[in-house]
């Protein structure tokens, strides 16, 4: 270690003290998870079940001419086969392109996806049936990259895409789905005013969200005619209403029941097993239960995009920001919708700019479609954006974080897509950044480096229901629709707790299925603590006026007369007057019945996040391997309801980061190939190449919270790819423009300097 | 992934008999760490595993100052770096056992499986090479030696008929201001295959090279011997300059390919890293040693 500690790692800068919210109690399912009890995706059985297997496309682009499925078919112990003739035909565009990522039809558009399925009775014979499949392909000729597709002679993936361009259909095919610009002021009389300008290319690899559970469903298509599917989602509801529309039948004709999720992060948003499986099962009458291998995830399942960026940004000798041009290109996979929208509403988003041009670009390649990671399109945008903010810092010789001070984004901001910021924590990030220890810490000795950046992310709100009921023994049960990917359960039910002034551990939160709970939105966009949460504050005030009333008709006294403290209900008038609420609890039966309180929110007031990251890295100049000798995360967080659970998901996020940073890419071979298509080859960094990352927790409240809860899940993960490109120029004196940055490029740039 | 049969012999006689009958159609198995791996990615197409672990000769460790170290084919690395007398004697050999996979592997794979696989990027081999190494064969005509270098024939090739098992390894007895080292490149700090491995052994005479061998991992389809890069520098001040040479040698007998761990550039320029960070090691470690 370079740096010795004189401060606690882990900070909160807290505001707002409560009773609950703020504290740290044991998570819900924690006993089940590391006893190995827990029931995840492919640990669902049923009487009967069959195994199902996939079969993939071995061509990046190809036309699919015919499938003969007899050989497969005839083979003992092979229930039945599907292609994508077996779902409902018809419909345009999005439907279409959605069905056909799920069972391609007319074309195979990347390796590895899916052509057909065979359920049998066992995992064996469905294996061995799939090879028995033949596919006549006419193979056609791929291309992987943002760039390579954007150009004119590129091979055409659909022949009925046009360019929207800024609104206006064009009248050729293209693999440019979409260009859009976000335009602030006047961008070329900004650059005339500046006195340094600068501008820089960047690009980016695709890298996957690596969850550790590959993606796995069992459907049950029962004779009522209804569909029963159990599997690892992030979002029960989207999944439903994904599959409803993949097979056109009625949102209410089917149930999804999320099992335990072994991570996400975007990437179990989307559907790939759950509408194939469906039909294995309408088909046997049977459940059918499919599970991808770490292949089958790599090569089949939604990575985020490789990138192209450009990034032009003036100033005045005085730190002014005159002018910022963006121009950020993304692949969107397969089918249109990359995540360029929310990369260019995040790439400026942390300057308070006069004149400021954002163009994106949405274009589709031979890869698999993109799905959402971890604040998608962010960490791409910031890798460029913020390296050139770096570099204009250091050309007018200002402290990098002073000089994103100067340029600060807050309260009133208009940002360059429109809105205009609420209160917003990014100064309290960057003065906690400024004054920690570790920015003022020596470096230790040649080829150490520290590099600063930050990241913002806008969070969403959207539906979120939640049920609370009263038990006899003064507990109470919660129920809800957000399947937990980081803690929430907890965070959620510390949310009850505290409005019903009860210990945590007298709220019992449980995720039930779609058929038990109001519709809620899914785990992503980091709502689910700021928006289910408030679901169950409000259930929860449904809970404690029910209670109250109920005191009050007990004790013959106006509602208005009575309080809940600390678990115990009170007459204001009459200090005889005074129960506990589980006495209360215990007599509901006796008074008129039980108790329940229910809410469904779609709270609007969502708070945007940024963080910040300080890293110091030490880089070997003659293998040109980087190695993480401290890391520093800040973080507003409005409020952090568990902040041990908010610590987790900024280190995750910040590792994350290390990972698209240093080693993460989908290596791919000319016939377009994914050739890593294994953990041991994709390179996620493990616990030996990480330090202990260190975070502070500021604490600036969102006024569209109750408890002033900003998401956090998605912050973290935009600042290290340009906080390490930073440090690693500060270490060798030359700047890398390519993700990944690892030993091999890291040595090359070396050597060209 | 279909039925494959399992043998349990109990005899280096008994396995050679069953590999003789199963004519090419089986593979043998030391601690599997590799071979369970490769026959569930389909790598083999065989009808039948023969297990090592229950042949005695496969499984033991013998080492004297005289004769050397004898080396059973399937011994797990953790006995060879748990073993006081054979760490002690053979530091460029633990660099390498100590280093492949965790500690879970390390208790089931051994460098007789290390050998066979025959990947270009083994870990054990260039050091082996460097010691000067011998395999102990065994087939139904006897039994026969093969210099670990010549062992390795192809990318998963080796010299092994399939009639014919890997009992053994042999490494001479150190002498004297002797010094060996394997080092290799990875891109993380665990969990990954060699982009580049270097392999060396030094012997010093009043502070002059008497004698080195180099040899690389991951550079060419096999575990590379170069010769050269040892004989230019025998009768050579043990210096910068001389370690500069047959790193530089090294590099270019280097002949890697580019695929998803590294480039040719890469690996050639790695060669010369390694070689040279390697035998600064070796020399180190042969003037501890005397």
């Amino acid at each position: 270690m370079a740096t010795t500690r004189d401060y606690e790692p882990n900070v909160v800068l807290s505001n707002q003290d409560y009773n609950v919210v703020g504290t740290r109690p044991l998570r819900p399912d924690g006993a089940d998870k590391v006893t190995g009890r827990a029931l995840y995706g492919a640990d669902f059985a049923a009487a009967g079940l069959l195994s199902g297997s996939v079969l993939r496309s071995p061509h990046a682009h190809a036309r699919i001419k015919s499938i003969d499925t007899s050989k497969a078919e005839a083979l003992d112990g092979v229930r039945a086969v599907v292609t994508s003739a077996d779902f409902p035909q018809g419909g345009e565009g999005p439907v279409v392109w959605q069905r056909d990522n799920v069972l391609a039809s007319d074309k195979a558009l990347y390796r590895g996806h899916a052509i057909a399925a065979v359920a049998a009775a066992s995992p064996h014979i469905a294996e061995e049936a799939v090879s028995l499949i033949d596919v006549d392909y006419e193979v056609l000729t791929p291309v992987t990259d943002v760039q390579s597709s954007m150009k004119g002679d590129a091979p055409i993936l659909h022949d009925s895409l046009m360019t929207d361009e800024l609104g206006e259909k064009a009248d050729k095919a293209s693999n440019v789905a979409s260009h859009f610009q976000h335009v602030k002021g006047d961008v070329k009389a900004g650059f005339k005013e500046a006195d340094v300008v600068i501008e820089r290319e960047f690009t980016t690899k695709t890298v996957h969200q690596g969850y550790i559970e590959p993606q796995a469903a069992t459907a049950l298509w029962n004779n009522d005619g209804r569909l029963h599917i159990w599997c690892s989602t992030q979002g029960s509801f989207a999944a439903r209403d994904a599959c409803a529309k993949i097979l056109d039948i009625p949102v209410s004709q089917i149930r999804v029941v999320p099992l335990e999720i072994g991570g996400g992060f975007g990437g179990k948003i989307d559907v790939y097993l759950e509408p194939v499986a469906a039909l294995l099962s309408k088909k046997t009458g049977t459940p059918v239960k499919l599970v991808m291998s770490r292949a089958d995830v790599l090569q089949g399942t939604g990575p985020t995009p490789g990138s192209y960026a450009k990034i032009k940004i003036g100033a005045k000798k005085d730190g002014t920001i005159t002018a910022a041009h963006a121009y950020l290109a993304m692949e969107a996979g397969a089918y249109p919708g990359s995540p360029v929208g929310a990369g260019a509403m995040c790439v400026l988003a942390p300057y308070d700019l006069e004149n400021a041009l954002v163009d994106g670009y949405d274009v589709v390649v031979n890869k698999p479609k993109t799905a959402a990671y971890r604040a998608p399109g962010a960490p791409n945008a910031a890798f460029a954006g913020e390296q050139v903010i770096d570099e204009v810092a250091k050309a007018i010789g200002m402290d990098p974080i002073d000089f994103r001070m100067k340029n600060a984004a807050k309260e009133g901001t208009r940002q360059v897509h429109g809105p205009t910021f609420p209160r917003v924590g990014y100064e309290e990030v960057l003065e906690a950044m400024k004054s920690h220890p570790h920015y003022n810490a020596p470096l230790d000795g040649p080829n150490q480096g520290r590099g600063v950046a930050v990241g913002f992310w806008f969070n969403i709100g959207f539906d979120s229901a939640c049920n609370i009921a009263v038990n006899a023994d003064g507990t109470v049960t919660l129920q809800e629709g957000s399947t937990d990917i980081g803690g929430t359960r907890a965070s959620i039910a510390m949310q009850a707790a505290e409005v019903l002034t009860l210990p945590y551990e007298k709220v019992h939160p449980t995720v039930v299925d779609t058929d038990t709970i109001g519709f809620t939105a899914v785990t992503g966009g980091s709502r689910t603590t700021f928006a289910t949460g408030w679901a169950a504050y409000e259930a929860a005030q449904d809970v404690r006026t029910k209670m109250i009333d109920r005191a009050a008709q007990i004790w013959e006294v106006d509602a208005d007369t009575v309080e809940l403290e600390d678990a115990v209900f009170k007459s204001k008038s009459d200090p005889e007057l005074s129960m506990t609420f589980a006495e209360l609890a215990g007599q509901l039966g006796r008074s008129g019945g039980g108790i329940t309180g229910t809410a469904a929110v779609s709270p609007s007031g969502v708070g945007g996040a940024f963080a910040g990251n300080i890293v110091d890295v030490e880089v070997d100049p003659e293998t040109g391997k980087t190695e993480i000798l401290r890391f520093t995360v800040v973080q507003d967080a409005g409020k952090a309801i568990h902040p041990s659970y908010v610590e987790g998901q900024m280190q995750g996020g910040a590792v994350q980061g290390i990972g698209w940073a240093l080693n993460e890419e989908y290596y791919m071979s000319d016939s377009g190939t994914m050739d890593n298509v294994s953990l041991l080859d994709y390179r996620m960094p493990t616990s030996l190449d990480l330090p202990m990352i260190d975070t502070v927790i500021v604490e600036v409240a969102n006024p569209g919270h109750p408890y002033g809860v900003r998401g956090v899940g998605e912050a973290p993960i935009i600042p290290p790819t340009p906080a390490i490109a930073n440090a690693i120029e500060n270490a060798i004196g030359t700047r890398l423009f390519a993700l990944p940055m690892n030993p091999a490029a890291v040595a090359k740039a070396v050597m060209d300097k | 992934m279909k039925w494959i049969d399992y043998a349990t012999p109990h005899s280096v006689r008994e396995a050679v008999d069953v590999l003789s009958e199963a004519g090419g159609r089986a593979r043998v198995m030391a601690g599997g760490t590799d071979l369970l791996v490769a026959l569930r990615a389909g790598v083999y197409d065989i009808d039948l595993v023969v297990d090592g672990k229950n042949i005695p000769e496969l499984n033991e460790i013998t080492y004297d100052p005289t004769n050397g170290l004898t080396l059973g084919a399937a011994v797990p690395c953790y006995k060879i770096y748990g073993n006081q007398a054979v760490a002690t004697a053979y530091p460029g050999l633990i660099d390498a056992a100590s280093l492949i996979g965790g500690t879970q592997i390390q208790g089931r794979a051994s460098l007789g499986g290390n050998l066979c696989n025959a990947t270009p990027s083994a870990d054990s081999i260039p050091p082996m090479i460097a010691l000067n190494g011998t395999a102990n064969i065994a087939g139904p005509n006897g039994n026969r030696q093969v210099a670990i270098e010549d062992f390795c024939t192809g990318v998963r090739q080796n010299a092994l008929g399939s009639d014919e098992i890997l009992v053994s390894l042999h490494l001479p007895a150190p002498v004297a201001n002797s010094g060996a080292n394997y080092i290799r490149f990875i891109p993380r700090n665990e969990m990954d295959i060699a982009v580049a491995g270097a392999g060396v052994s030094v012997v010093l005479d009043n502070g002059d090279i008497k004698e080195a061998r180099v040899s690389l991992a991951s550079v060419a389809p096999t575990p590379l011997f170069v010769q050269e890069a040892g004989d230019a520098i025998a009768g050579k001040p043990a210096n910068d300059e001389t370690v500069r040479i047959a790193s530089g040698i090294a590099r270019d007998a280097a002949r890697p390919i580019t695929d998803m761990r590294g480039t040719i550039e890469f690996r050639q320029h790695l060669c010369e890293v390694l070689t040279r960070r390697a035998l600064n090691t070796a020399i180190e470690r042969a003037k501890e040693n005397n």
